[in-house]
């Protein structure tokens, strides 16, 4: 059963050093239009090297098990999960996951229930448990290790539009 | 993210006394926006970028920019649910190293083969592009010019692209990246039935009894259609699971009766099972006296390596690999009863009484079964025999062509049904199943694109792994690549792929959005629209068609895979590559552009600008002046319409989620060959199999064959390659979201931990993966997902650091020229 305490546990440091190394990464690729040239071997972000070459693969970065919530980059993305799942059975007979996220489980895990949506039929029709459909929790939800991104990513929000926004239209 | 929970609640208290006391706290003051003008999406459909699943989404955008996308409830593929990757599809189009301006390999000032990539205008690109392509063609002539395309094309992109090479150029070294994962699903079925693509369709899934799966993770690789088959098998107790693989993944997880085999012992265990048919007296005597004819098909055909490698001199049928004579019911009888069940436990390793009871699962009367394959099967030296000996299977049960009963060919890429196959990108292929090699199919073509008689060749172009093989022998020079990273997917990267793109005769074009391995190795790179930058159309694997319309502009300069195909003929005449007797005898066609000739034409012209949604814009009609999609679309939908592959008006397909060909009066095909669901069978007739002359199908006896290379004292391992979940194919589009890669980083070699025990490995180890042809370091993993047996390793190729592609063989199955990614001979070192 997972505790109250470890989901309100500090936030660990390693989040400062993979936001820097994503502003350093950044500001580079701000800067690559403005080079005159570019080797092949530069271009190719997530070679790394040339072709030719056997590269050293990245270390293993371990499973991030911060337990804290992510923000969501809109409301319908499956949440990702914030926590190891190492040894979780999950398979015909016995689906771990639940133990946690269950509606009747939360009150004592304090871990978010499954959505309203993981108990409807491909009719939309809620049943009385979880939709079979929806039971391999893993197709949608993911863990995520402790390492930046490989590229910085652009997207941007939707709240950050209407806040570009509405920062436009005091401007005017 | 980077401030602690105690930060967040002073902030918030903070703006909260601001906003009391009336003060404007900037860009905070509310703290919900609640006006619809401004909190009012724009949703649109689409289809998936990823998978042959086909799943529709809906894409919101705001301001120019897709801000979400979900699974579309509309859509009877996926009723609203998308996968992990699907669900992340809103960043796909933004990875911050995106290509935006042509690049073009320079060195003062010119370009060189050696010189570094410089900004270029797309005139200065097409300037250089143009001038290679005519230096070609004037030197070598046609055979020389060839493209590798994309099941990932749009239904009008691969159309254009194929009129361009075959009409155009007049060449048919087109192909693909769909030969390396399709093409023995496709010689399969032409094999069997006469004519391409699954007979059933998705509903199968609610309608089946029992399901197998033969070298097929779809928990993995087509999630939403195992969200289908987990709810039937949940659902419904009764509901039967077996799984077929070399190494234990997901889909195990659900498994009745989990199988894993020894690698190629595939063909063996299929024998054995029409073997226990017939001898348990299951046989739809019936069905199979209408509807089924027998073969004996070639055998010893050998492993589609280059020519004098030593097993193609062995081969004794290396040259007529597809070749069969027919046979009696009695003597394929005969043929399959060497397969008994001890024989080919001990081949495969799996237990007797496992193999009876998947046997039981066909045999059984009462049992709808549905059969899935993908990769393992179609990757495969002896591929297309795999698909003919399911389809025996099935015939001589009869459990085919109605609900529940079906045997289903999987696609891996988003429209390798649409475009690769239905279009008929492949170097011997025209739309509709015909075949650039059948002087009359040649002539239907020419006909429907109004062009002259001999326009088209009829000798067969180089399929994928020849383009690589003829690109390093300096026969195939001048290379357009669009949507695919080739580079990182075709095998025997260091002997083939790699001095093929970097022969100083060659140049290379890479039409793509990312700087991908592929463009690493180009001369010039050009920036393309993704997905819903464009107005487009894919075929799933069921053979639904879905359109959607370009809902965001492509950043910088990038342009569609259409435009540039388009846009590029204008720079060509057909006097500077038509030879001269052609011309001769059709001089209404001197002196006019490749543009005029294949689209202007009065016919991909005909619909005029505004016939295109006035709520979208559409960058390649604006740029022509036409309604492009739709012209490509009607001209390419004549080759099908009256000929079993009728494809509904365009304007329908930007209404519906998707259509199932043949439609016939607005009706869609569920269940091909059956009577009562398929309007091209006659009445009274219940079934036909209409692709073949007699309406009949074809059973093949086909034996079981040693794969080209097994592990020996040396190279002790087998290494399987594959995806994972999280990434799609070689990582390009995936790789470039941050969840998705911090879900799963890199590759892995997932081994055995007694095998890693063994050679002083443990989890997270570095290791060496060497094969006869090159190496890559990867890190070991002995947890997780997959379960490997001893003796085997499994690779994921989608990371970039670790191309696998350099350890794997260039062996194809001989019929389909499909390689075989499945199996080769590695050895493993610590580093």
């Amino acid at each position: 059963m997972r505790n109250v305490a470890r989901h309100l546990g500090a936030l660990p440091s390693a989040a400062l050093s993979s936001a820097a190394i994503l502003s350093l990464f950044g500001a580079l690729l701000l800067a690559a239009p403005l080079l005159a040239q570019m080797t092949a071997d530069e271009l190719a972000t997530l070679r790394g090297g040339p072709i030719a070459e056997t590269l050293e693969p990245m270390p293993m970065p371990p499973v991030s098990n911060r337990d804290v919530r992510q923000v969501r980059n809109y409301p319908e993305q499956p949440p990702v999960i914030p926590h190891k799942i190492d040894g979780y059975q999950v398979d015909r007979n016995a689906n771990k996951c639940l133990t946690c996220h269950s509606r009747t489980a939360i009150e004592v895990s304090q871990a978010p229930m499954l959505s309203i949506t993981h108990f409807m039929d491909r009719d939309g029709q809620s049943l009385a448990t979880v939709s079979p459909r929806r039971y391999f929790c893993n197709q949608c939800h993911v863990v995520q290790t402790e390492t930046g991104p490989a590229v910085p990513n652009t997207f941007v929000d939707i709240d950050s539009i209407l806040r570009q926004d509405a920062g436009a239209s005091q401007q005017q | 993210m980077s401030i602690s929970r105690r930060d967040y609640m002073k902030a918030q208290a903070i703006a909260a006394a601001a906003a009391a006391a009336g003060m404007a706290v900037p860009g905070e003051a509310a703290n919900l926006v609640t006006e619809r003008e401004k909190t009012e999406l724009v949703w649109s459909k689409a289809a998936c970028r990823f998978c042959g699943t086909g799943c529709s989404v809906m894409v919101a955008t705001k301001d120019g920019q897709v801000v979400a996308t979900h699974g579309d409830v509309k859509a009877e593929v996926n009723r609203g649910l998308n996968c992990v990757k699907g669900y992340f599809l809103a960043k796909i189009l933004y990875g911050g190293d995106r290509l935006t301006q042509p690049l073009l390999r320079m060195r003062d000032g010119q370009y060189s083969k050696d010189g570094d990539f410089e900004a270029v205008s797309w005139e200065r690109a097409f300037d250089e592009m143009a001038a290679q392509f005519k230096r070609v063609l004037k030197e070598k002539g046609p055979e020389a010019v060839g493209m590798f395309g994309s099941g990932q094309w749009t239904v009008w992109e691969g159309y254009a692209a194929s009129k361009l090479m075959k009409a155009g150029f007049r060449s048919n070294n087109i192909d693909p990246n769909a030969r390396h994962c399709m093409a023995s699903a496709v010689a399969g079925f032409i094999r069997t039935f006469g004519i391409d693509e699954p007979m059933g369709c998705y509903d199968d899934f609610e309608n089946a009894d029992a399901f197998v799966l033969w070298g097929s993770n779809m928990a993995e690789m087509h999630p939403i259609l195992w969200t289908r088959l987990t709810d039937r098998r949940l659902s419904a107790p009764h509901v039967k699971v077996a799984v077929l693989s070399t190494f234990e993944n997901r889909c195990f997880d659900l498994a009745d009766i989990p199988m894993v085999f020894t690698p190629q012992s595939d063909l063996a265990i299929l024998n054995y099972i029409a073997k226990t048919i017939i001898e348990s007296g299951k046989v739809n005597e019936d069905f199979v006296g209408k509807h089924v004819n027998f073969a004996r098909g070639n055998t010893d055909i050998g492993y589609g390596l280059r020519p004098e490698h030593p097993l193609e001199q062995a081969a004794s049928n290396a040259g007529k690999a597809g070749g069969s004579t027919p046979m009696s019911f009695e003597d394929y009888a005969a043929f399959v009863a060497d397969y008994d069940l001890a024989h080919v436990s001990a081949l495969s390793g799996v237990p007797e009484n496992r193999l009876e009871a998947l046997a039981e699962l066909y045999g059984d009367p009462d049992t709808k079964v549905m059969s899935l394959w993908t990769m393992g099967v179609n990757q495969h030296t002896r591929g297309v025999w795999v698909n003919n000996l399911l389809y025996n299977i099935h015939l001589l049960t009869g459990k085919i062509s109605e609900p529940g009963n079906s045997p289903f060919s999987l696609t891996g890429q988003p429209s390798a049904c649409g475009t690769a196959r239905e279009v008929g990108t492949f170097a011997h292929r025209l739309p509709a199943d015909l075949l650039v090699a059948k002087e009359e199919h040649r002539e239907i073509a020419e006909a429907i694109w109004k062009l002259p008689k001999g326009t088209i060749p009829g000798k067969v172009g180089y399929h994928a792994v020849l383009q690589n093989r003829m690109l390093k022998d300096g026969k195939l020079n001048a290379y357009w690549v669009q949507v695919n990273n080739n580079m990182q997917a075709a095998p025997n990267l260091n002997e083939e792929g790699f001095p093929g793109y970097r022969n100083p005769e060659n140049f290379i074009v890479v039409s793509d959005a990312y700087p991908t391995v592929t463009a690493q190795a180009a001369d010039l790179i050009l920036p393309t629209a993704m997905w819903v930058e464009k107005e487009g159309a894919y075929g799933n694997a069921e053979r639904r068609t879905q359109f959607w319309h370009q809902l965001v502009d492509a950043p910088g300069e990038s342009k569609s895979d259409l435009w540039q195909l388009v846009e590029f003929s204008k720079r060509f005449t057909t006097d500077e590559v038509w030879p001269q007797d052609l011309l001769d005898a059709n001089p209404d066609y001197r002196g006019k552009t490749l543009y005029e000739v294949l689209y202007a034409n009065g016919q991909v012209d005909a619909f005029p600008l505004e016939e295109t949604s006035p709520d979208y814009a559409n960058h390649e009609s604006e740029d022509f002046g036409f309604y492009i999609q739709k012209g490509l679309f009607e001209e390419y939908a004549a080759f099908g319409r009256g000929h079993g592959h009728d494809l509904a008006p365009f304007d329908v397909y930007h209404e519906v989620r998707g259509l199932r060909w043949p439609v016939v009066d607005g009706q869609e095909t569920r269940w091909r060959f059956r009577e009562g669901y398929d309007p091209y069978v006659e009445p009274g007739s219940g079934v036909q199999f209409y692709g073949k002359a007699d309406k009949r199908a074809v059973i093949y006896a086909l034996p079981y064959e040693p794969p080209a290379e097994s592990p020996d004292e040396e190279y002790d391992f087998w290494l399987v390659t594959g995806r994972v979940l999280e990434h799609w194919h070689s990582g390009s589009m995936t790789q470039r979201v941050p969840e998705l890669h911090r879900a799963f980083p890199e590759a892995l070699a997932f081994m055995h931990p007694d095998d890693a025990a063994d050679k002083g490995l443990r989890r997270g180890s570095k290791v060496l993966v060497k094969s006869r042809r090159g190496e890559i370091i990867s890190r070991v993993e002995t947890r997780g997902r997959n379960k490997v047996p001893r003796g085997l390793i499994f690779v994921p190729w989608f990371d970039a650091r670790q191309l696998i592609n350099k350890v794997t063989l260039d062996a194809t199955d001989p019929i389909s020229k499909q390689t075989d990614f499945k199996k080769c001979a590695v050895k493993l070192e610590a580093v």
